[in-house]
């Protein structure tokens, strides 16, 4: 009774939230739906007794990526933006959001856990997992934090003389 | 699951606490006087939040849930009181470093002055300018409030004195502290007023540069205790204090936290002199007490962690452990009031670079020194040995840095014909 109450509450928030990142008109406030929306599924978590998920999910989600895109909106002028809704990209959002449901709804169905595996994992279980089972993929994602890291880097070296700039230039080079 | 209920109570009961103190306080206030606004208020809090605890008992059924609600409720009436000590303990500690005797009027030797400011800023005219984005701006106090008051619930203030004791209290410690950040954005943007707007910039960089070695520190306690709860960390600095083990991460995390709670010589995004308050400039009553009261709470965590994680926590001879507790935690308080006293303020560059050059690569380092030590199980005092050595042979290079003699601006008498050959 209480998990249902807190489950409804808490997805009630998360679809509320989601709403109001793509209907807001202004960046600011759809941002900070978005924070919404992450702490909201941190909830979720804990009912699903993944205590280190939901932790990892408020530090990473709700700290460090909502918080750096606010440093962004911060540093941008909001005139700008004031009355973009949509962009040239959405058939390519629709197509990526469908993907992503049918990736997650076959892994949920293709992993429904019985009745007697409901506990939660404890955290050195998921190191344990984590750097032996998994390490390949663990690492794998850290590199694609690299290359967003280093495409970062590209963009905010911004259009420059391609003469003077060497990271461009050094496919053309070789 | 209990400990995470107690979290659910603590949000559902800040806010509740947020919205009484800050509707009901100025309305009352604005009708019938403040005498009137201070009972009614505590009335209001404390209905509020007996309708809270009979609500979710109901709903989730059995009194150890009304026990860790207790507890919730308990913390949060002791922290108002702690704030309303330290703020009196910083005004006669600054009083004596600057040779005054502080507040002396109200009560025998002022001790009742905190009580008689708490009045006042909750009774005073809470204004929101119209230009602001209303909502954000009402929330903000609550949203930067909630997740320091959060932290608390993993606080063990002696053995088993504590609301929840979590597994990995200190990566809860971590997660909850970078939340708290959204609240100075909502309060630095939403004012639309270009010194909160530069405050709440300064807010974000200083709070997200700083968090990354307070992180590493505390892996790197996390791995020499081999837990993240925190009584077991305390605990196993039974045979040795960490401040002895590893004084370097002492330094660097007692650094990086006065950065993260704003306090001098950090205190950047609220610096008076240059940005008027930054993200708090255009607050005022029960609005602006809810930031002053998280600031201060803020404060007195900082001497809590620093206690739980490198003084040994309630551990001490003789004395009952939660005596040994607050000697501790308010000794570490005065050292940061000492602070206060005597440095000046930096600069936001020398504060990014600080971070980002010194600090975070110093705790990667220190992480993987530990690492090493603690892989080969090499005794605590090697550890010791390396970390004061590199402590003071930093503390060397910044002292000969400071005082080399290019740095100095020399002046010297010049001849007119001198200066004439030059040119």
């Amino acid at each position: 009774m209480g998990s249902l109450i807190a489950y409804s509450f808490l997805a009630a928030l998360i679809v509320g939230g989601a709403l109001g990142v793509v209907t807001s008109r202004n960046v600011a406030h759809a941002a900070l739906f978005l924070l919404t929306t992450l702490a909201a599924v941190a909830g979720i978590f804990i009912l699903s007794l993944a205590e280190f998920l939901a932790l990892v999910q408020v530090l990473i989600y709700g700290g460090a990526i909502t918080i750096v895109l606010l440093f962004a909106l911060m540093l941008t002028r909001l005139e700008e933006f004031s009355n973009v809704r949509d962009n040239t990209q959405w058939p390519m959002a629709i197509i990526a959001s469908v993907a992503l449901l049918v990736v997650l709804v076959g892994a949920i169905f293709a992993s429904r856990p019985s009745g007697a595996a409901l506990r939660g994992a404890s955290f050195q279980e998921v190191g344990t997992q984590l750097f032996t089972k998994w390490a390949v993929p663990f690492e794998v994602a850290s590199l694609v934090l690299l290359v967003a890291l280093v495409g970062a880097f590209l963009l905010a070296r911004g259009g420059g003389n391609p003469g003077d700039d060497g990271i461009r230039d050094g496919g053309n080079r070789s | 699951m209990d400990h995470w209920f107690a979290v659910a109570a603590s949000i559902g009961g800040v806010l509740a606490i947020s919205c009484f103190l800050a509707v009901g306080g100025m309305f009352v206030a604005m009708m019938f006087g403040w005498k009137f606004a201070v009972l009614t208020g505590l009335a209001q809090t404390g209905a509020a939040l007996v309708t809270a605890i009979v609500a979710l008992l109901l709903i989730f059924g059995g009194w150890r849930m009304v026990f860790i609600a207790a507890g919730t409720v308990g913390l949060f009436a002791f922290l108002s009181v702690a704030v309303l000590a330290i703020t009196l303990y910083e005004r006669k500690v600054l009083a004596r470093f600057h040779q005054r005797l502080g507040p002396m009027r109200v009560g025998p030797h002022g001790i009742l002055q905190p009580l008689a400011d708490a009045i006042k800023i909750v009774t005073k005219e809470d204004i929101m300018p119209a230009w602001t984005d209303h909502a954000v701006f009402w929330l903000a106090p609550i949203a930067f409030f909630i997740p320091t008051f959060l932290i608390w619930l993993v606080v063990p203030f002696a053995d088993g004195w504590v609301v929840a004791d979590m597994e990995l209290g200190l990566l809860y410690l971590v997660a909850f502290s970078v939340l708290a950040i959204a609240g100075l954005f909502m309060a630095g943007w939403s004012s639309a007023n270009k010194y909160s707007m530069i405050g709440g910039l300064r807010a974000i960089a200083q709070l997200i540069s700083y968090e990354i070695p307070i992180i590493v520190i505390v892996i790197t306690l996390g791995l020499t205790a081999g837990s993240l709860n925190i009584s077991a960390v305390v605990n196993a600095q039974n045979t040795a204090w960490y401040i002895l083990t590893q004084p370097l991460a002492f330094a660097i995390f007692f650094l990086a936290g006065l950065a993260e709670i704003g306090r001098t010589p950090f205190d950047i995004y609220h610096a008076e002199s240059e940005v008027m308050g930054g993200p708090f400039l255009e607050y005022s009553g029960a609005h602006w007490a809810i930031f002053y009261l998280a600031e201060y709470i803020n404060t007195f965590l900082l001497g809590v962690f620093v206690t739980l994680l490198f003084l040994g926590g309630w551990l001490g001879p003789v004395l009952p452990a939660i005596l040994w507790f607050f000697i501790k935690v308010f000794a570490v308080i005065a050292v940061m009031f000492w602070f206060r006293g005597t440095f000046p303020r930096f600069r936001i560059d020398q504060l990014m670079s600080l971070g980002w050059k010194f600090l975070i690569p110093l705790a990667f380092v220190n992480f993987i020194v530990t690492a090493v030590v603690a892989f080969y199980g090499l005794p605590a005092y090697v550890l010791a040995i390396i970390e004061l050595a590199a402590l003071v042979g930093i503390a060397v290079l910044v002292q000969s840095k400071l005082t080399s003699p290019s740095r100095r601006p020399t002046l010297r008498l010049i001849s007119a014909r001198e200066l004439r050959d030059a040119q």
